[in-house]
């Protein structure tokens, strides 16, 4: 009888471990919450508040922007197609160089962000640069330009 | 099912994964994913076989040609004989036409430097042996390299004749100095070479060399009206190493004439 208490118990104590997490945190709200990324850049500013609209709306571009990544590097290198429509009829250069980080050039508070947050590593930035995106050692391509880093 | 004899179960088998691979097949992508259509930049024109002529005795600097390539490109300087990367260089005559047994043309140009670069053949052999498809050749004639395929195993450096190719031994973002904020970089381990202006082509475009140096012509080898074809017709040319088979696409002036360099 007393084996069977004890077991009782045991199992009790042990799920109440386990669901700690759930109880602790209960009515609290989620730490799930993404990051906040910033769209404070000098092109977007530039642009009148109607245009500033990537090719398709945030949340598509969120989740898919990988794949539209992927899809324009074997359009551009392998087919030779460099321009793509968007559905309302944009014309756009695909280039990830020239066209996204064009407008976002926070590397720093807007690809990083979320990518840490991910715990994702692309390499895109090992060959792709603009202004913003670091080189080896750290510096920045206008750091390298004006000589400020040995480059 | 339990009847099914061995044959006729591996002949399933094999029927399900042809199936099955057909039908992914048939959905690649043609469209953007999320809506949309791909385009060719308007300016570009169409071109069979690019190609591209050469005349040394109206190319004053070599050196100038390949620093506006290189910069452009951000092709890394670096210092190192044994880790440089080049696409456009300097080489002698004798160097790059070893198999050119015309001995007064070998006594009259012996040392005169010749411009060397990809020689984007009609055959060639890089793109055949390139484990990844990471160099192929473009629909117009073009041998191209997709960086985000390259796993650095050099064959394509070994395959070629021409010594066109480098290979990336060092982070090549140390060697630049100016940086080009509208062109890639390359990353340690992956080997390149010129792309023929390949972007500037499809923006309607000329090459940089052909720009900057009256010397260098480039146009369609495939059209008998265009300029390249006709300077071909009418003067004395070579290629380099025209036994490999490769069909090099770039020609060289040559004479032996008095008075003509």
């Amino acid at each position: 009888m007393r084996k069977k208490t004890n077991i009782v118990v045991g199992v009790l104590v042990f799920l109440l471990v386990v669901t700690a997490p759930i109880w602790l945190n209960f009515g609290k709200s989620a730490a799930a919450e993404g990051p906040e990324v910033s769209l404070d850049t000098p092109t977007i500013n530039a642009l009148p508040e109607d245009q500033r609209k990537c090719i398709y709306d945030t949340e598509y571009m969120r989740d898919n922007h990988m794949e539209i990544l992927h899809q324009w590097k074997v359009q551009v290198v392998r087919d030779d197609n460099r321009v793509m429509v968007t559905p309302d009829g944009r014309e756009f250069e695909m280039s990830l160089q020239n066209t996204c980080l064009d407008c976002h050039s926070n590397y720093e508070d807007f690809c990083k962000k979320c990518h840490d947050y991910n715990g994702v590593d692309p390499n895109c930035w090992t060959c792709h640069t603009n202004e913003s995106t670091q080189y080896a050692g750290g510096a920045t391509a206008d750091e390298v330009n004006s000589g400020e880093v040995a480059s | 099912m339990e009847n099914m004899s061995r044959r006729k179960f591996l002949k399933l088998g094999a029927l399900s994964a042809g199936l099955v691979t057909l039908a992914g097949c048939a959905t690649i992508q043609k469209t953007p994913i999320g809506g949309g259509t791909f385009e060719k930049s308007s300016s570009e024109e169409k071109v069979g076989k690019w190609g591209m002529f050469i005349d040394m005795s109206k190319v004053d600097d070599i050196d100038a040609i390949a620093e506006v390539c290189h910069h452009e490109h951000n092709v890394p300087t670096i210092p190192d004989k044994r880790h440089e990367v080049k696409w456009i260089w300097a080489e002698p005559f004798q160097a790059l036409f070893k198999e050119i047994t015309h001995e007064g043309i070998q006594e009259k140009y012996a040392d005169v430097p010749f411009v060397a670069t990809c020689n984007h053949c009609r055959k060639p052999v890089c793109v055949k042996v390139c484990p990844t498809q990471a160099t192929f050749q473009s629909e117009n004639g073009i041998t191209l390299q997709d960086m985000h395929r390259c796993i650095g195993c050099r064959n394509c450096m070994a395959a070629c004749p021409y010594g066109s190719r480098s290979f990336n031994f060092v982070e090549p973002r140390d060697y630049i100095e100016e940086v080009n904020p509208e062109y890639p970089t390359r990353m340690k381990g992956v080997v390149e070479k010129c792309d023929f202006c390949y972007d500037r082509l499809s923006k309607g475009q000329m090459p940089l060399c052909a720009e900057k140096s009256e010397g260098i012509t480039v146009g369609d080898l495939d059209n008998e009206s265009s300029e390249i074809s006709k300077l071909i017709r009418e003067n004395m040319t070579i290629v380099r190493g025209e036994s490999y088979g490769t069909e090099p696409s770039c020609y060289y002036k040559v004479s032996l004439l008095e008075g003509e360099a």
